[in-house]
């Protein structure tokens, strides 16, 4: 190794840094069913700064900040729905992902059921129409025996 | 006449709900906060770190809150328009010096004008979480009775501040 210094060095700064990381992990560190709720409830909050991202995903500041607003609540023991909570008083309905049905939302949750009974409505008005115009196509008595001479003939007769 | 009237018609319902939806700004998000408490805090002051601002001390009377920090490029463009108004003597201003460092804060204030009555500091945007800050510069206008009336996010330009800002302090104040 051309530079055992160097790399000795390097060994010393992490020792000396390492049990200090050790510390704040374990002042701030979350067992792990914990762990998975701070997931969840980091994927389900969205970021208010760069929008169509989620708190974990976020690399904002803010979203730093937040996600340690979580981390710091589920230390104090609050519920899922408090830390929701928590964020929508400050940065309001924008940061749910699935927003709450009310009558704001309500277009929202149902629109698309609205749209789609209506499509049904025009494809079943659509059919029934078709079906109505082939019976009133049927063939009389007369017109199935011209058919039928046409067919016999080899289709010379026109006009 | 109805096969095109009812294409046309839901054509233009659509050009409608198009020019108004992306007409709007999406990353100016409505605030909860507007006609509710000011969030309360008390922090030191950054000319003074030994002494607080809390929202206590601004109880009964109109003011401004505005969210600065030096590390803020677009907080640049918009201070000269508060050192008029503090200069004009309109409102008192907040400020609220957000994940800043003490020494650059203060050589920003040196450098550039300080219009703030006072500049609370949150060092660690406490403060700012509860005031939902998402993008800083923002500015809030608190009535008399500490509740939050109109907030600005991102620089204040003229327009705002003319439109918008002045004749709502007016009121206020009125």
């Amino acid at each position: 190794m051309r530079w055992p210094g160097l790399s000795m060095m390097l060994l010393l700064a992490w020792m000396a840094f390492a049990p200090a990381a050790v510390a704040v992990e374990s002042q701030f560190s979350l067992d792990p069913a914990q762990e998975e709720r701070f997931r969840e409830l980091a994927k389900e909050l969205r970021c208010p700064k760069c929008q169509n991202q989620s708190l974990f995903d976020s690399g904002a500041g803010v979203a730093d900040d937040l996600r340690w607003a979580i981390i710091r609540q589920i230390k104090e023991g609050k519920s899922d729905e408090e830390i929701i909570d928590y964020m929508v008083t400050r940065y309001g309905d924008f940061v749910r992902y699935r927003p709450v049905f009310d009558n704001r939302t309500l277009i929202l949750w149902i629109g698309p059921f609205v749209l789609l009974l209506v499509g049904v409505a025009v494809l079943v008005y659509q059919i029934r129409k078709r079906r109505r115009l082939v019976e009133e196509a049927k063939l009389d008595e007369a017109h199935r025996a011209r058919v039928e001479a046409l067919l016999r003939d080899g289709g010379e007769e026109r006009s | 006449m109805m096969r095109y009237l009812l294409p046309l018609g839901v054509f233009m319902a659509l050009v409608a709900l198009f020019w108004k939806g992306l007409g709007l700004n999406p990353t100016e998000l409505p605030s909860p906060l507007i006609g509710k408490p000011a969030p309360s805090f008390e922090v030191p002051t950054l000319a003074d770190p030994s002494k607080t601002i809390s929202t206590e001390d601004m109880k009964g009377q109109v003011w401004m809150l505005n969210v600065w920090a030096s590390w803020c490029a677009s907080c640049r463009y918009e201070h000269p328009l508060f050192v008029d108004l503090a200069r004009a003597g309109v409102v008192p201003i907040v400020g609220l010096n957000y994940k800043d460092q003490r020494a650059e804060a203060l050589a920003w204030l040196r450098q550039l004008g300080n219009p703030y009555a006072v500049v609370a500091v949150d060092a660690d945007g406490k403060v700012g979480i509860d005031y939902g800050v998402y993008g800083v510069p923002e500015t809030y206008i608190i009535d008399r009775d500490g509740i939050i009336r109109y907030k600005h996010v991102g620089p204040v330009n003229r327009e705002a501040l003319q439109e918008k800002i002045l004749p709502l302090i007016k009121e206020l104040q009125g």
